[in-house]
């Protein structure tokens, strides 16, 4: 622990942190451009300045680590001469565009320009131009703005793993891009424009459209994913203009997946914004008492054994506590939140949780993905394996969910196989990775939904349950066994117990049950995601916020509120529950959802016991105590779960085929649909979609 | 003495016949009063009247969207919204000055980075209804048209004290 004094503050540290760390503890601030915590170290920008007693010359504080005895200046004469000199080296070639740049007002070289540069410019020479590359759909370049502090590049390096961006040619020269005039092929790719320090990677969908004094900031939540990643949503009026990550060291650190940054545009479209009501096969505007009266109408005298209701992928708990309470009151025991038919839930909340949790990642040693595409799921949790990886000794083995072997996971991996067979194998041991995961001392387990979401789903998990206790994977300081979510909403609706009661019907059996007659009325909540051709000739009553899906089908459309625009509970992979706050109110006549359910309770004579969201919060807290205890992850006691049986032969495939159309926002995002477009391959534009 | 001659002057109304003499005296000098609207008074060139945007000599709009004026205008009368042109430039879409809130401050013209808001040296425009007064970007452009030769003048002279 060397002991280092700076501007005649003494301080101690960690032997290997450097001087600009050692200061900014002491809350000084030193101008940095290419210095990032999260990346490595580059020293390349020279605005870190500040001057060392002993050497002539001044050192580069990002770079220099800390030695016993040094005594530092960060604002002597020397120090301030040469970040000011570093200073105007860098605006020499930069344009004196900020009133069209997208950064300004929230760019660090203006920032440290009028903080620590000198005012004015010297320079009389050309400056230097530079061509703009093209980096895809999602990013805006204006390279003649760029001062070469590599942060883009470290970052697709290092985080994202796609080693795609450079810089070539040298000195005055030197440019950053991608050899090729590709689109980058990374879903974390949105950050780069973060970690910029100037304007010359943009947020392209953003272009143009307001200025950071303009907007007002929201700290919400993510729902695209199950990660949960804490967001900032960026208002002005009504519409939501961008989202940008909030930092959270446990679960997104301070990055966020392209899906989740660049979705938003989707929330202007296709938005339901009046009840509907379908009458002679046409859905027609309505008004709110009419909607509540044609279900009313359908609901009278309809046995609750008859009335189903499923939660979509985005639900927040407080609406799905509202409908569970409303349809128990109903005599309804067909309610699932399992979209995708998952066979998880149940009395012991670690048989689907992210037990080790999303920072707990960084412990492991040996790991093993069963039938999940972590990339594409949860790219954050992706982001975490490989910072893992990268630090070395992790083994990870992969079954099935990738399309194979070669399939870029963003880190290597050994394939082991496809289906649960190679399952079976490791849990008798007879697997070669079993040996790794035995002889590992912190191994985990994933589980997708690819992997549980099927037939056999239930002794895939108990097999994986095996696998777990035989591995080692549980102890009393480590848990090991993990199921990673797609669906925001997914965990919340488990520790609700928004499932199948007493001789209820599941997802399948509702689809079922409604294709043969037995189910006439479904309550979907922003369910777009299972069979509605089978849905037969039951009653569809859709509640959500966008014309999908769910809203072609329905009899009756109650327009709900976006995750933008409700207070409300979500609970993520690890079971870390979070809240959302609202940014904008929900177009037109659309409402929260809980208040739509409360609504509808009291015209079929069932009012819900509370009128207010506190109320609500209060009863939520009753039913569920976890809920209650917020950005904390509650304890995921394991116990018996997963039904032992025979697996099937199929092998384990993710169910996201499509990272940009995952859910009914992306589908109505142009943006979203342009990548998707471009990197998959999808269908052209129809002219009619948008 | 002095009680005398206050006398006096109380009784003659002294006060009274001083002040018609220099009210008489004006009848001789140089009238001060103009003849509006036939006669209009000067104008300096910082003249903070009705606001135009301007454009160059090629016809391309000067406002690149930057917003600064919106940003300092103390009124908040300025609205503006912006997009990307199709050639990709930065351009308003909708640039409105409520001249009902604004307080003829001058902050716009003064942030403004590439002379595009000025206001002018018009003061006429006086109007009936008060949505008339409610100026949008095509408005502004046309007062930037019609006044293009004043201002210009005037920016030029005021020049050398920027």
């Amino acid at each position: 622990m060397p002991t280092l004094t700076i501007n005649g503050q003494e301080i101690e540290v960690e032997a290997n942190t450097t001087v600009l760390q050692a200061a900014e503890e002491l809350g000084i601030q030193i101008p940095r451009f290419c210095y990032h915590d999260r990346l490595s170290i580059a020293g390349n920008c020279r605005m870190c300045l500040v001057e060392m007693e002993g050497p002539p010359k001044p050192i580069a504080s990002c770079a220099m680590p800390v030695g016993e005895g040094m005594v530092i200046h960060t604002n002597s004469e020397v120090a301030v001469k040469a970040q000011k000199g570093a200073m105007e080296f860098l605006l020499i070639n930069h344009p004196l565009d900020c009133p069209i740049c997208d950064q300004g007002g929230e760019c660090d070289l203006q920032d440290q320009a009028v903080a620590f540069g000198r005012g004015d410019s010297r320079f009389t020479e050309h400056k230097r131009a530079v061509k703009d590359k093209y980096l895809g759909p999602l990013i805006a370049t204006s390279m003649t703005r760029c001062i070469t502090c590599t942060r883009c590049v470290r970052f697709a390096t290092e985080i994202a793993g796609v080693e795609e961006l450079g810089a070539t040619f040298r000195g005055e020269e030197t440019e950053i891009g991608n050899y090729i005039e590709e689109a980058l092929t990374s879903e974390l790719s949105g950050n780069l424009v973060d970690v910029c320090p100037v304007g010359a990677l943009t947020n392209q969908a953003y272009a143009f459209n307001a200025r950071p004094w303009e907007l007002r900031k929201t700290e919400s939540i993510d729902v695209h994913d199950a990660v949960g990643c804490n967001i900032r949503i960026d208002c002005r009026g009504a519409e939501v203009l961008r989202v940008l990550p909030r930092l959270h060291e446990d679960v997104n650190e301070e990055w966020l997946s392209d899906r989740s940054r660049y979705a938003v545009d989707g929330l202007a479209r296709q938005r339901l914004d009046q009840p509907y009501v379908r009458l002679d096969g046409k859905l027609k505007p309505a008004s709110w008492d009419a909607a509540f009266a044609a279900i009313k109408a359908r609901m009278d005298g309809l046995d609750g054994g008859r009335m189903a209701a499923i939660a979509g992928d985005m639900a927040d708990v407080e609406a799905m506590l509202a409908l569970k309470e409303l349809f128990t009151a109903l005599g309804s025991a067909n309610l699932d939140c399992r979209q995708d038919g998952a066979k998880i839930g149940g009395k012991h909340r670690g048989g689907y949780l992210f037990n080790t949790s999303i920072a707990g990642i960084e412990d492991a040693d040996a790991l093993l993905l069963v039938g999940v595409n972590p990339r594409w799921e949860a790219t954050l949790v992706n982001a975490r394996i490989r910072k893992r990886w990268l630090r070395g000794g992790l083994a990870i083995g992969v079954i099935g969910g990738v399309s194979g072997p070669g399939d870029d996971l963003t880190y290597k991996y050994d394939y082991l196989g496809a289906g649960p067979a190679t399952l079976a194998e490791i849990a008798n041991g007879s697997h070669a990775f079993a040996k790794v995961l035995a002889d590992a001392e912190r191994p985990m387990i994933v589980l997708g939904s690819g992997a549980v979401a099927r037939d056999d789903g239930a002794a895939v998990l108990d097999l994986a349950h095996r696998v777990a206790d035989q591995g080692g994977m549980i102890t009393d300081e480590w848990n090991g066994f993990n199921i990673l979510h797609r669906a925001a909403s997914r965990v919340g609706g488990l520790d609700l117990g928004f499932l199948p009661g007493q001789g209820g019907r599941d997802v399948a059996g509702i689809v079922d049950g409604a294709g043969k007659g037995e189910i006439d009325l479904i309550w979907l909540l922003g369910a777009d995601e299972i069979d509605m051709a089978g849905l037969g000739q039951a009653f569809v009553v859709y509640q959500g916020h966008h014309g999908d899906a769910g809203a072609h089908r329905a009899d009756v459309i109650l327009p709900g509120a976006a995750y933008t625009e409700k207070d409300a509970t979500w609970v993520n992979t690890e079971g870390r529950v979070q809240l959302g706050r609202r940014a904008a109110y929900p177009p037109g006549e659309a409402r929260e959802d809980w208040t739509i359910l409360r609504a509808f309770s009291a015209v079929v004579d069932q009012p819900l016991p509370y009128d207010n969201l506190a109320q609500l919060r209060q009863h939520m807290v009753e039913a569920v105590p976890g809920l209650g205890a917020v950005d904390e992850v509650g304890p995921g006691e394991m116990g018996a779960f997963g039904v032992a049986g025979e697996v099937g032969g199929a092998p384990f495939e993710s169910p996201v085929t499509d990272y940009y159309l995952a859910n009914a926002i992306c589908r109505a995002s142009p943006v979203m649909a342009e990548c998707s477009r471009l990197y998959l391959g999808g269908e052209e534009a129809t002219g009619t979609d948008g | 003495m002095s009680f005398m001659r206050n006398s006096v002057r109380s009784l003659l109304l002294w006060e009274i016949v001083e002040g018609m003499a220099l009210t008489f005296s004006y009848m001789f000098r140089k009238k001060v009063t103009i003849n509006y609207p036939y006669e209009k008074g000067p104008l300096g060139p910082r003249f903070r009247g009705e606001h135009a945007l301007r454009r160059y000599p090629n016809g391309e709009e000067r406002c690149i969207a930057c917003k600064l004026c919106e940003a300092i205008c103390p009124a908040q009368a300025i609205t503006i919204e912006a997009e990307p042109r199709d050639d990709g430039s930065r351009r308003t879409t909708r640039y409105d000055i409520d001249m009902t809130k604004c307080i003829y401050c001058g902050y716009c013209e003064e942030a403004c980075p590439v002379d595009a808001i000025v206001e002018g040296p018009n003061f006429e425009f006086a109007t009936e209804s008060r949505e008339e007064l409610f100026y949008d970007k095509d408005k502004l452009l046309a007062n930037g048209e019609r006044w293009e030769r004043e201002i210009a003048a005037n920016i030029a002279a005021d020049a050398p004290y920027r």
